[in-house]
């Protein structure tokens, strides 16, 4: 009998594709250079800037942290961890561009212009969070998990008929690539070769579940093979890395060559949510300190400080600066009206139904008293 | 003037919108150069262009979001969800996220976006194809749900529905697309969301019924005419919110009522409008509002229709009763 002669070796392909996503690094634990020819253009003022933001942030995780323990807080999902991550592909933004944020992507809505107060009633559940200021272009933060990535679609997809200079950016986590509307979403803008950024913040675990659950594939970069859009790998905890890929991201966008994927391979060091996570339960102090070593803010300090940027006095004055804001901020969140039931009812629709009209009345009356 | 089926009258419904308004986009599964599967945008893409009428990805999740999306950039999206059964597949999209977009956003931005949608049993398709999922939509806060019962208030209602700032999940019943014509203008139009109509008067029975049903009932009313009871018909034309003040002046007079709808006793709409019905009329009732409905099973197999499906002979059955308690 002749052995049937092997034709096609599927493992080969994957393996193939799989080795192809390295890591893009600029910034090593140490903050040296290791990548010169990737060294974005950014002027020495703009990497202060970055820093500051990045300073400012880690404070107001601490803060916020702690004014959720004591009640003056809501809804918080930590942040710390993710500066590079979320601020850095923020910077490479433009004021025309739209976010749609996932719950933990706070910090990019308000570094494209949310007021911190607005973000302080968001956390507590206040409609007047969720009023953004003219020129802000964002949506709130979405808590369904995906659902933010195939309106993204949509949203790219309308920059592009209007024919803007501008493109559509979305983050969710790694969790959130097993989900439908993820891979739909990619999709849609790559069919339609959309200006889309669709980022994915790969900080190891969705709640409890560590990323290796999510699914089998070596990356989540290589998910973008899928739907036949450029993809990259890139070191979630450098700040410049991560600027870099979503400034090529957003070139390639508005010159209308389609979407990108940008897996951040980053990590929290706090809980899911204030919501009552204790991650001791499924990571060890190892993995934490392994972490805690490639903190964003601590190799920016150290590039930094060797250009002679940076100094303690200037970490000290913006983390004042930052207690400061957000003291100011909460104040004024306390001066917020609290809501009314009409209020609610009055920013369903642009025509009022009859059931609501009815009911409108009912409540009138019980307001009234 | 001129005479058209339902099919015809939403095509040219959408042709006016889009000469109309720039803004408006049409867009789902095979709409652009074939027309629409039922043929409900023949046309449209080569008046119009591939830039305001075109196919998307076989993806219903992505479709009601991509019409959300596209909002933000002020567009009007007219979407169509191939058939409503598919509804599953982007019920975030639509109740998660579409139905809630002007409240989360505290006023400062909206979703004027229609998703169409055929439904409805009688034509012997597949799975899934023609469940009455309306009831699941009418449940939800920020939507607006239509379903014409002829091509007049085919027109009317989608231009109405294109225009209307706040969404609109517009449901074409598939046994009514091309069943009979009507004097339809040639100019446009509109018919008001959230107004019943009266389609036929009466003293001794309200008859209340959408959709495939409204016929049903009218060939019901003519039925026990002949048996001497005069029934008022009234066609709800919008199932969210029902217009109640229409339904409680005709109770009032009649003293009786009927709901009658196509979906299973524990679906649609009838629990809810009997329910408020009841609040607002009992001291005029003359006996308990009756429900004619499918049974509470799955939609049925393609040859158990006939069967299935209420019909002209269940309401005549349930007017008698009422009319007799």
């Amino acid at each position: 009998m002749a052995t049937q002669k092997k034709t096609f070796d599927a493992v080969e392909v994957l393996n193939e594709i799989e080795s192809k996503f390295d890591m893009v690094q600029i910034l090593d634990q140490e903050g040296n250079i290791v990548n010169e020819d990737l060294m974005p253009d950014l002027t020495d003022e703009q990497l202060v800037e970055l820093m500051e933001r990045m300073v400012w942030t880690r404070v107001l995780d601490q803060r916020s942290i702690s004014l959720n323990r004591q009640g003056r807080l809501g809804f918080y999902a930590p942040t710390a961890g993710q500066e590079a991550s979320q601020l850095a592909s923020q910077y490479a933004l433009e004021s025309d561009d739209y976010i749609l944020p996932g719950y933990r992507d706070v910090p990019q809505l308000i570094w494209q212009g949310l007021p911190l107060t607005k973000a302080f009633l968001f956390s507590r559940g206040h409609f007047e969070g969720n009023q953004f200021p003219e020129g802000v272009n964002a949506l709130s933060p979405q808590i369904i998990i995906g659902a933010q990535y195939v309106q993204t679609a949509g949203v790219a997809l309308g920059i592009k008929k209007r024919g803007k200079d501008a493109v559509a950016i979305t983050y969710t986590g790694d969790g959130g690539t097993s989900q439908g509307d993820f891979y739909e979403g990619i999709n849609f803008a790559s069919a339609y070769k959309a200006p889309a950024i669709f980022v994915v913040q790969n900080n190891q675990y969705a709640i409890s579940t560590p990323r290796d659950l999510q699914t089998n594939a070596k990356t989540l970069a290589q998910k973008g093979v899928a739907s036949g859009i450029p993809s990259v790998l890139v070191d979630g905890m450098d700040a410049l890395a991560v600027y870099k890929v979503t400034k090529e991201a957003r070139e390639r966008a508005v010159k209308g060559e389609g979407p990108t994927l940008i897996e951040t391979m980053t990590y929290r060091y706090g809980p899911h949510t204030m919501a009552g996570d204790d991650p001791t339960r499924y990571r060890t102090e190892e993995t934490d300190t392994e972490w805690e070593a490639k903190d964003p803010i601590i190799r920016f300090r150290k590039f930094l400080e060797a250009k002679g940027l940076w100094n303690e006095e200037k970490e000290n004055q913006h983390i004042e600066k930052a207690k400061e804001d957000i003291k100011n901020a909460i104040k004024e969140a306390d001066g917020v009206e609290k809501q009314t039931v009409t209020q609610l009812m009055e920013i369903m629709y642009d025509e009022m139904p009859s059931n609501l009209k009815e009911q409108y009345e009912v409540y009138k009356e019980k307001e009234s008293k | 003037m001129a005479q058209m089926t339902m099919i015809q009258a939403i095509t040219n419904a959408m042709q006016t919108e889009l000469k109309n308004d720039e803004n408006v986009l049409v867009f789902g599964e095979d709409v652009g150069v074939n027309g629409g599967v039922f043929r409900a945008t023949e046309g449209l893409q080569k008046e119009f262009g591939e830039d305001r009428v075109f196919d998307t990805p076989l993806a219903e999740s992505g479709i009601a979001s991509l019409a959300l999306g596209l909002t933000l950039e002020g567009f009007r999206p007219v979407a169509e969800i191939q058939f409503f059964g598919f509804l599953f597949e982007a019920m975030d999209g639509v109740a998660g996220q579409i139905a809630r977009h002007r409240y989360r956003s505290g006023n400062s931005k909206q979703a004027p976006v229609v998703i169409r949608s055929p439904f409805g049993g009688g034509v012997h398709t597949p799975e899934l194809h023609a469940d009455s999922l309306e009831g699941l939509v009418a449940q939800t806060p920020g939507l607006k749900v239509v379903i014409p019962s002829n091509p007049y208030d085919a027109k009317g209602l989608l231009i109405e529905a294109i225009r209307s700032n706040d969404p609109v999940i517009y449901l074409e019943h598939m046994k009514l697309y091309r069943s009979f014509r009507d004097e339809v203008p040639e100019e446009e139009y509109t018919v008001e969301i959230g107004k019943a109509k009266v389609k036929q008067e009466g003293e001794d029975i309200t008859l209340i019924a959408y959709g495939a049903m409204v016929q049903e009932a009218m060939k019901a009313a003519e039925e026990l005419k002949e048996e001497g009871i005069n029934a008022e018909v009234i066609d709800l034309v919008t199932v969210s919110p029902v217009d109640y003040d229409t339904l409680v002046k005709s109770v009032e007079k009649t003293n009786r009522a009927v709901m009658i709808q196509e979906a299973q006793r524990q679906a649609g709409i009838a629990g809810q409008v009997i329910s408020e019905l009841q609040e607002r009329t009992i001291l005029s009732l003359e006996a308990p509002i009756g429900r004619v409905t499918a049974a509470d099973t799955v939609y049925p197999f393609t040859a158990a229709e006939g069967v299935w499906l209420p019909n002209k002979k269940d309401i005549v059955q349930k007017a008698k009763e009422t009319v007799e308690f």
